[in-house]
Formats: structure tokens, sequence, C-alpha cells
């Protein structure tokens, strides 16, 4: 690689509940985003005309998100006017697409410094909203053998014989383990609170968490998808599937990721942006993957992006210290395990979106700062990061401390 | 002139459509003189409305599938310029500045309806012989005439969606309901009256002569293609349907898609995008097979092909043997159908057991309000149950239901038959033994023939009748005449071990059965079934059918020395030994056979069946297997025809559809070679026969055949 990727800071908003009642509701997209940026900005006292372009993930383009919100993120935060912005989607990977990008840019040579990271209101802006012929165009539909996103995570479970107790235990410990985290104080470097045009706070921490989480309280949820797959859903995953006989609907709203609001930047450079600007390193991006698997399913790219991620960056499974996958859905991450042969003591380490959400164009970026501090708080070296991407994709990128 | 032209002193133009055919259809000649007609119309000085009416008994008929089944791809773009002819017309039919409206006498199916949606107000005589619909789609087509654009944006997606995707027809009184017409007359002389009416009495009313499609701000009804609730309709619509189709079927799809963008587009862009939707239909081989067996197949088979040519018989007292499952059913369906029925058993009661069953289904009847109280009573009152043999005295059919036991029925036939009036008709209802055998006796074999109902009887829209060695045709045509006038479907088989049906039905049950042989896990092997569009896999249905029935009649088959003879039946016996004699599971109603069943209608594999024959290092081809379900039945067929059993491809076709539920994709068993073509049919059969064995080998009819298609194509 020509030039280094560095990561010298990674920040986020707090999360909640993302419905109508949740506290970062009465937030727009483009408050949400400008908060983080003019956070950046102040840490680090940054000359923000030295910024190339902020590059941003949303999954929910339309309306208050709609015609390139990062670039309205970028005016809203009152940057310099030479500054660009685009917005993207991959999907649940727009986050950490966003990130790859960056890097990918720095790494040419042809920028210097670039904010990667995304933006979801799901409460103002509802997912789904902005249609798409995956689901909506019958014939492309009938072709392809659309199935929602948790058909394919109960498929996943039924493949490979999770029950709804093995999936609860995972859900079970998520929430333990971030709240755990947030309760001692890992969260706070990387989580700017979000406040209102006066200064007043909004949110400071991740509220959605619910530590008080049971296995009898999971065992009680009723299986979100078992309706709509008597519908017809779960007859094309038997098409697809020959050797089911049904398809066991395990997940629940407890054991899948949480819907939210939330935001999140990372300041992605060059080794002449540090020194012209008198930034410190945190970290550097080794390697990024991506690639597509069973489009029905949609859930079990993390696994295979993974391994194509260390292959490229000519690394082994035991390089890497620590493993973060999104809990779209808790068959994802017991899969991702499975698929890598990997523990559950380094994986997920401070939870993930089960307890915490996933506001779907920001999260992959979320998982930058989440891995970065804890790297730092154990002094280990390096971690991957996965999510499971719409169409049956995966993305992965590994970072490394320096 | 096939458009009459008449104005009257209002300034009001009736076309009254008389074409040379038999029915009003869009044809060449309709092509022609309805264009003549409409530029006549647009010229025409002083009008104040048209009235489009019929001077046939059928309102219009519709497309011409002779003309849609021979379209081929190098003819595509000229039938698409016919399509885009007639559409044109009717377009500018419905853009003529005065209220056009439909009189619609009679059936307005297909192509008929798509006319009266391009007027602007409806009006139908509210009688039976009125059937209104869009029943293309169950040809494999779709309404190309505008039918799904315009049904659509009339009634919005989800309402116009079970017309379209199921073909739905209703009469007047429904098509009113769903706001498929605007108003009805009960007496015929009134219907052009009162739609010249509807056009004096909106004169002032703008709006009555514009399309709602056509008006500023129309809105479809629920919502257009971004509304939310639509959205999840057609995410969820889209599952349901392929739940239903299994991917086989392109034409509702296509419908499906098409009615999708007509929420959003222009009514001139859908009408072309419905048209090359269409002739994209033309072109597969589901609709070639659909039309080819439902339409044509079907036709011949109704008007009696498969009749001797012998005066018509109808039956007015039918004697039932055995008030079993299918007595109990024939009883039924008799009695619906105004027939006076003796029902027979060993005992009163077993016989009053038969009758309660008619009395059941009347009486939901009557809950549906589809029969009034005072019908049941006088249908149930057509049924004598009984135990005394006299009471048969009379009757001008016997249909014997007892058990499928040689020697039973002999003695059933000798004790009996004498009660039979004068010239009466014996007619056995077995599923495999040879009516010729059955037959021996009777002292009058010319009056014996095989009625072969299906169970259950009075769903099942099929009956197989055998024609045993010395059936007269007289008798032939009597049952063939029964039949119809329960109305069922009959086709005409001869004698034959098995018939044509059980035999070819055997086969998908044989090749189940050796999937599971050779170690493929049960679920694959009934799901590679349904794949190919058989309703149920071989398994389960085998379970259905009974395991411990086909024990009992493969010993029957054992004892009259033909247990293999249409092919090696060795693993089957194995395997059906194993299930019922070693393990006690005879099937579903013997507690179980390939499947656990749960009080709860739940149904699980039997877990004893993986060990005895799963194993996971056996790994098969899907298409190898989904092509063994179906080419064993296939070649069954194509060898019932080549030696005489069927009597024509009809038969097969039909029969193989409704009695044994071949896939509806395929047109029947023998149509399905039609499509894929003998060549390949053949060449794939070798390499089948080469992989899995020689049941596998091409009939002598297919290898003839293909090298016909060879020598043509040369």
């Amino acid at each position: 690689m020509p030039h280094t990727a560095y990561i010298y800071d990674a920040v986020r908003t707090p999360r909640s509940k993302g419905k109508p009642g949740g506290t970062l509701h009465e937030v727009k997209p483009i408050d949400l985003g400008a908060g983080l940026l003019r956070g950046l900005q102040v840490r680090h006292d940054l000359d923000t005309a030295y910024v190339d372009d902020v590059v941003m993930g949303c999954v929910t383009p339309i309306g208050e998100q709609g015609s390139d919100i990062s670039k309205m993120i970028v005016q809203n935060a009152d940057w310099d006017e030479s500054v660009a912005g685009v917005q993207l989607d991959r999907f649940c990977a727009s986050g950490l697409e966003a990130v790859n990008i960056a890097a990918q840019k720095i790494a040419s040579g042809w920028e210097d410094l670039v904010v990667a990271g995304g933006v979801e209101c799901m409460s103002r802006v509802p997912m789904g909203s902005n249609g798409g012929p995956m689901g909506s165009d019958p014939a492309f539909a009938a072709k392809t053998g659309f199935v929602p996103q948790g058909i394919g995570a109960d498929t996943i479970a039924t493949l490979e014989g999770w029950d709804r107790e093995a999936v609860d235990r995972f859900a079970l410990e998520s929430q333990r383990r971030a709240a755990n985290a947030r309760d001692n104080g890992w969260f706070d470097r990387s989580v700017i609170p979000v406040r209102d045009e006066s200064g007043v706070t909004i949110l400071e921490r991740d509220d959605f968490i619910k530590p008080d989480t049971t296995m009898e309280g999971l065992g009680g949820l009723n299986a979100s998808f078992e309706m709509i797959g008597q519908f017809g859903f779960d007859d094309v995953i038997l098409r697809k599937y020959p050797m089911l006989d049904r398809v066991n609907h395990v997940h629940t709203p407890g054991n899948s990721s949480g819907i939210v609001d939330g935001s999140s930047a990372v300041l992605i450079g060059s080794e002449k942006a540090g020194k012209d600007l008198g930034l410190t390193p945190r970290a550097r991006i080794v390697a990024t993957a991506v690639l597509a698997t069973d489009p029905v399913i949609m859930l079990t790219g993390p696994g295979p992006a993974a391994k194509k991620c260390l292959e490229k960056a000519g690394l082994k499974k035991e390089d890497i210290d620590l493993w973060e996958i999104n809990e779209a859905f808790a068959s994802v991450a017991l899969r991702y395990m499975r698929d890598l042969d990997i523990d559950a003591e380094i994986t997920n380490v401070n939870g993930g979106a089960i307890a915490m959400g996933h506001p779907l164009g920001a999260t992959g970026a979320m998982l930058v700062s989440v891995v970065l501090d804890e790297l730092e708080r154990r002094d280990l070296k390096r971690g991957m990061l996965s999510l499971c991407v719409g169409g049956g994709m995966g993305i992965s990128t590994i970072i490394e401390r320096v | 002139m096939t458009m009459h032209y008449d104005k009257d002193g209002d300034g009001i133009v009736t076309i009254t459509m008389d074409m040379s055919g038999p029915v009003n259809a869009m044809n060449d000649e309709f092509r022609q003189d309805f264009g003549e007609v409409v530029d006549k119309l647009g010229a025409e000085e002083g009008l104040t409305g048209v009235v489009i009416a019929s001077a046939k008994k059928v309102f219009f008929a519709g497309g011409d599938l002779n003309e849609l089944i021979a379209v081929t791809p190098d003819r595509v773009e000229e039938f698409m310029q016919g399509i885009t002819r007639i559409k044109n017309m009717m377009r500018r039919l419905e853009k003529l500045p005065v209220p056009v409206v439909a009189a619609i006498n009679g059936a307005a199916l297909g192509g008929g309806y798509e006319l009266t949606l391009a007027c602007n107000h409806r009006i139908a005589y509210n009688h039976r012989s009125v059937q209104i619909g869009l029943p293309e789609v169950t040809l494999g087509l779709l309404p190309g005439g505008g039918g799904v654009v315009r049904l659509t944006k009339l009634l919005g997606l989800q309402a116009a969606l079970p017309f379209l995707l199921e073909g739905k027809r209703v009469d007047p009184v429904k098509a009113l309901d769903a706001g498929m017409i605007h108003d009805l007359v009960t007496d015929l002389e009134q219907l052009v009256p009162q739609a010249k009416a509807w056009i004096l009495e909106n004169r002032d009313n703008p709006d009555a002569a514009v399309q709602p499609w056509d008006r500023k701000g129309y809105k479809i009804p629920g919502g257009g293609a971004t509304s939310p609730a639509i959205q999840q309709a057609i995410t969820g619509g889209t599952a349901m349907l392929m739940q239903k189709t299994r991917g086989l079927l392109p034409a509702p799809e296509k419908i499906l898609d098409i009615a999708v963008q007509a929420l959003s587009l222009d009514l001139e862009t859908a009408l072309k995008i419905e048209s090359r939707g269409l002739a994209a239909l033309t072109l597969t081989p589901q609709a070639k097979n659909m039309i080819s067996t439902f339409f044509f197949g079907l036709n011949k088979i109704n008007s009696g092909a498969s009749r001797p040519d012998v005066p018509k018989q109808k039956t007015s007292k039918v004697g039932v043997l055995g008030a079993g499952m299918m007595g109990q059913g024939i009883a039924y369906v008799s009695a619906m159908a105004g027939i006076d029925v003796v029902l027979k058993d060993m005992t009163q009661e077993a016989a009053e057991k038969g009758k309660a069953y008619t009395a059941k289904l009347l009486d939901k009847r009557v809950e549906r309000g589809r029969t009034t109280p005072e019908q049941r009573d006088e249908i149930l009152g057509r049924i004598l149950a009984t135990n005394k043999d006299e009471d048969l005295a009379g009757c001008d059919l016997i249909i014997e239901a007892v058990f499928e036991n040689m020697e039973l029925k002999h003695n059933v036939t000798r004790q009996l038959e004498g009660y039979l009036a004068e010239g009466g008709t014996w007619g056995s209802n077995t599923s495999t033994l040879p009516i010729t055998q059955l037959a021996e006796a009777s002292s009058k074999p010319e009056n014996f023939v095989g009625i072969h109902f299906f169970s259950p009887v009075d769903k099942m829209p099929l009956v197989e009748i055998i024609v045993g060695e010395k059936t007269s045709d007289e008798a032939l045509a009597k049952a063939f005449d029964y039949t119809q006038q329960i109305k069922k479907t009959p086709i005409v088989v001869n004698d034959s071990l098995g018939f044509f049906t059980s035999r070819t039905f055997g086969t998908y049950l044989d090749e189940g059965v050796r999937l599971l042989h050779e170690g493929v896990h049960p679920v694959l092997i009934d799901n590679m079934g349904k794949a190919i569009g058989m309703p149920v896999g071989s398994l389960q249905v085998y379970d259905e059918v009974s395991m411990e029935l086909s024990r009992k009649a493969q010993a029957t088959w054992r004892e009259m020395g033909v247990e293999d003879k249409w092919g090696d039946g060795t693993i089957l016996r194995e395997v059906v030994d194993t299930m019922v004699v070693k393990n006690g599971r005879g099937g579903r109603h013997h507690g179980g056979g390939f499947y656990e069943y749960g009080d709860d209608g739940s149904r699980k594999v039997w877990p004893g069946l993986l060990d005895l024959y799963y194993r996971s290092d056996v790994c098969l081809p899907e298409d190898d297997m989904k092509d063994r379900l179906l080419f064993r039945q296939v070649i069954e067929a194509l060898k019932c025809l080549e030696t005489g059993v069927l009597r024509s491809e009809e038969d097969g076709n039909i029969g193989s559809i409704m009695g044994i539920g071949a896939p509806v994709w395929t047109g029947g068993l023998i149509q399905f070679v039609s499509t894929y073509g003998y060549d390949r049919f053949v060449a794939r059969c070798r390499e089948l026969a080469a992989a899995y064995g020689d049941r596998f080998d091409p009939p002598q009819i297919a290898v003839e055949r293909a090298s016909q298609e060879q020598s043509r194509a040369a």
C-alpha cells in the first residue's frame, strides 16, 4: 500500500430507541451528524479546511435523510465551505463501507484527511420506507426468492440446530457485557453526548441497553417472524433449502438488533495529515474486504468476508486479538464464530447491537470506536470488524493499534 | 357486416356485435370490423353516446386461442402488433367525447370483459348464464387486452389481484359488489334501453365520458405504489403467490409484476408492458401446455370424443353397493345430480351411516347459504339407505364399491346383477382390478364396465372409465353420460392392470421409495416432489394412501401372478414390508408411517426412518431427483399410450392432472413431452437410465416421435 491509512479518532453518539418515545426522536439526522463533526473539530482543534471529504453511510436516504445528507451535515456543522460530502448505501455495512472507502482514499494517496461514518434516525425515517426492488418488485422477488432478513436469521438457526435457548442465551450475554462496559465508563472516550442548540444535554450515554434482562423474560417474547413465515416466506426458504422440512422461528425482539437512532464518525488520514495538523494516530487500517453469499438467507457473509480480509492482510486467525460481529440477529453472531472457529470470550467483548441497537447506516463505523477503545484498554493489537449485509453481502475490516 | 351500427333519434349509436363465427371473438375479423366502427364513431356528427351490445348468447368470448398457441419466437413481433392494434381501438373507444356503455347480455370473460373495461359504464343482465372475469391465468396467459392494467387502476391492486391471479369468475351480482360492473337489469329486454337511459341521464355530466384513469387527480383505490400498505401487500403477496406456484407458473408472476407497475405508470405505457408480458407468456411451454390441455383437450373430452356414437342415456336410479368412503361419496354426488340412489350395505346401520355423510355435507352447504333447507331435504330424500337386496330392483345403473377383492366382487356381481333394470349397466368401482376378469362373474359381461372414482369423491373432478374386453358401446356410453350427469370429467381407458391412473401414480410412489432406499433424506425427497409441482411428496402421499393397503394389493397381485408386471417392485416391497410388518407403520391412518402425526395436525419424519435408510454421504443432484420423480410418471403414461391402455393423449393429460395431481404446468404427463421436446426427452431418459437403471429407458413411442421431430427439423 503506497500510504498508510491512520485512524486519528473515532466517535459516536449514544444510541436510543428508534421509535417515537426514544430520547433522540426529537433530533434531526443532520443535527445528530453535525454534533459529531463539531465534536471532532473541538477535540482536535481541527482546521476543517484540511478535510477532503466526509463519507457517511445512510440506509434510508429519503426525506430528512435524502439528497446526500453527508454534505448537508458538513454544512450544518459549519465546516469550511471547501469540504465535500457523500452519502453511500451498502445496507447495514454502510458505516464500515464509509470507513473502508476513506481508508482506500488515503491509501491511494489521492486524499489526505477524510471523515467516515454514518447516520440513521430510524425513529424519524422508518426502515424500509425507501422501497427498492428487493422485496417490492414482484418479478425480481419471485426470481431471486426474497425473504425478510429475520426469516433468513431463523433459517441459519434451523440449519445449525440452534434452538430458542441458544439464541436467547447469546442475547442475555450481550446485554450483560454492554451494561458492564457502559457502567464502567469503557465507552466514555468515544461517546459524544447529544446536546441541543443551547448546549443542554439531550442524551449522555446509551439508554437502549436493558441490564435487567433475564432468560425468563427473553423466553416469554413471541417469535417475530413466525406469522409472516406462514404467509409464504418459509416456503421460499424450503425451496432453496429442500433438506429442511420447516423453519424454526427463534428470533424475537429480544435476540435481534434493536431499532435505534444514532450516528458515528471516524477521522482517517495520511501520515502527512497527522504531521500537518499535529494529530497522533491511534491505529491503522490494515485491510478491508467485501463479498457476497446466498442472497436468500442474506446473512451468512461475515465469516467468509473475515477470511478474505485475513488473506488480504496476510494474517492468520491467531493474529486477531478481538473480534467484533454486528449482532443483527443472534444467529448471525453464532454463525460467525462457528464459521471462523473463534471463542465467544474474545468476540463482542462489550456486547453488541442486540443490547445497544443497530442504527443501520451508522453501525459499521461505530464498531471502530468500540473495538479501538477496548484494544487500548486491554493493551492488545488487532481487531477484526465484520457485519452481515443486505443482499447476502459480508464486510470486514482489520484495524491495528500503532 | 358483423357490427350492426344503429343510430337513434337521441344521437346514441348502438353497436351490436354479430360476428360470422359462433361467438364474437378477438380475431382478424374483429380487428378489421371493430376498427372501422370506431373510426366511424369518431367521425359521427351529433353523437351523444354509444352502446356496445351483442347479438350472440355470449357477449364476447375473448382471444383466439388458436392464434395464441401458434405464436413462435420469430412471429412474436407480429403478434405484438396485433394486440397493439386492438388496444389502440379500445383506447380510441374510451377516449370518445361521449359516454360508452357496455350492455352485457351474456358471458363476458377474458377479452369480453376487457372490451367492457374500455367502456365508461357496464350494465349486465342478471342471469346465471352471465359470467364475468379474466380467466387467462388458468391457461398460462395474462389478460393482454388491457385487463391487468384497467382492472388494477379501477379496483386497486389488492381488490384486483384475486381476479387477475386466480382467474376468478363471478356472477353479475358479485361483479357489481366487487365494482367490476355498475348496474344490473333483471329483464334482458331492458338491457339496451337502460344503457341508453344512463347516457341520457348523464348528458350534463362531463365525467361520464371520461374513464377514471383519465380524470385529473384520479387516485387508485387502496393506495398507489408508494403507500406503505401497498408496499407490504406487494412483498407479502409475492411470497404468497410463490408459495402457491412454487415458481413453476410464469403467468401469475408476470401479472403481479405488471399490476404493480400499473399503479404508477400512465395508462398507455402500462398497456405497452402488458402487451409485452402477454407476448412473452405465449412463448412459454407452460402456456402452450395449459392451453393445449385445459382448453383444447378438455373441450375435446367434454364434447365426447372418447364416447361411442350411440344415443345419450340418462341415469335415473343408481344402486351403490357398499356404503364405505367411496360408496357414500358416490351416493352424494349422484343425489346432488338429481339421481335416485339406493345405497346398500350389509347392515342397515352401515347404510344409514353412509347416507349420513350426504346429510353432513348438505348441512354444511346450508350453513354457507349454498343450499336451502328445502333443497337439502329433497336431495337427502333421494337416497334410500338399505340392507335389502330387493330395494335395488329397477336400478338402471349399479355401481359396486365394495372392498378391492376379486372373489368378493365376483360374489356381489352374481348375487345382485339380477336386480338391474332391463338393459341396465353394472359398474365396478376399482382402482386396480382388471375389469375383464371382474366381468367373468357376470352373465352379461357386455353390460359390465369399470367406473373408477377418486377419493374424496365429492371433491375429485375425474372418473376413469375402464372398457373391459366385452364391454359394449352402450355400457361405455352409459358410464360416460352418468359421469357427465354428476358433473365430473370422464376419461376412457382400456382394461389393463392398474388401468392408467393407478399404474402411473404407482411410479411416483415407487421412485420416492427408491430414493429413500438409496439413502436420500425423506424430507428432501418430498420437497423434490413438491419442487416439480406435485401436490405432496411421494412419501407423504404414500402415508395417506396407506402402505398397509398397498401391501394387501400386492398380495392380491401375487396371487394373480402379475406382481412385477409393470416393473421390478422388489425395493418397494422390501421397504413396505420393513415399514408395515417389522415396524408397524402402515401409514397415516394406521398410527403413522414414514411420518409421525400429532393430534395438532403436525407432521414430522418418524425418527426410525432415518436409522433405517438415511445416509448422510448420499448426495444426488437435485435435477436428477426431480427428473426421476417426474420422468417415471411420464414414461409410464407414454407406455400406456403406446400399448393402447390410453385411447387418446387428451385422456392421458386430463387424467393425470385431475386424477393423480400431475403438475399443472405440464399440461399433463404426455403434453409435457411435446414442449420439452421428444428428442431432448429421449436423451435425458438415456442419461437417467445409465445412472439409475433401465426403468428410465425411453419408451418406443418417444423414440419414434423423437426421430419424427428430427426429420421435421431437418
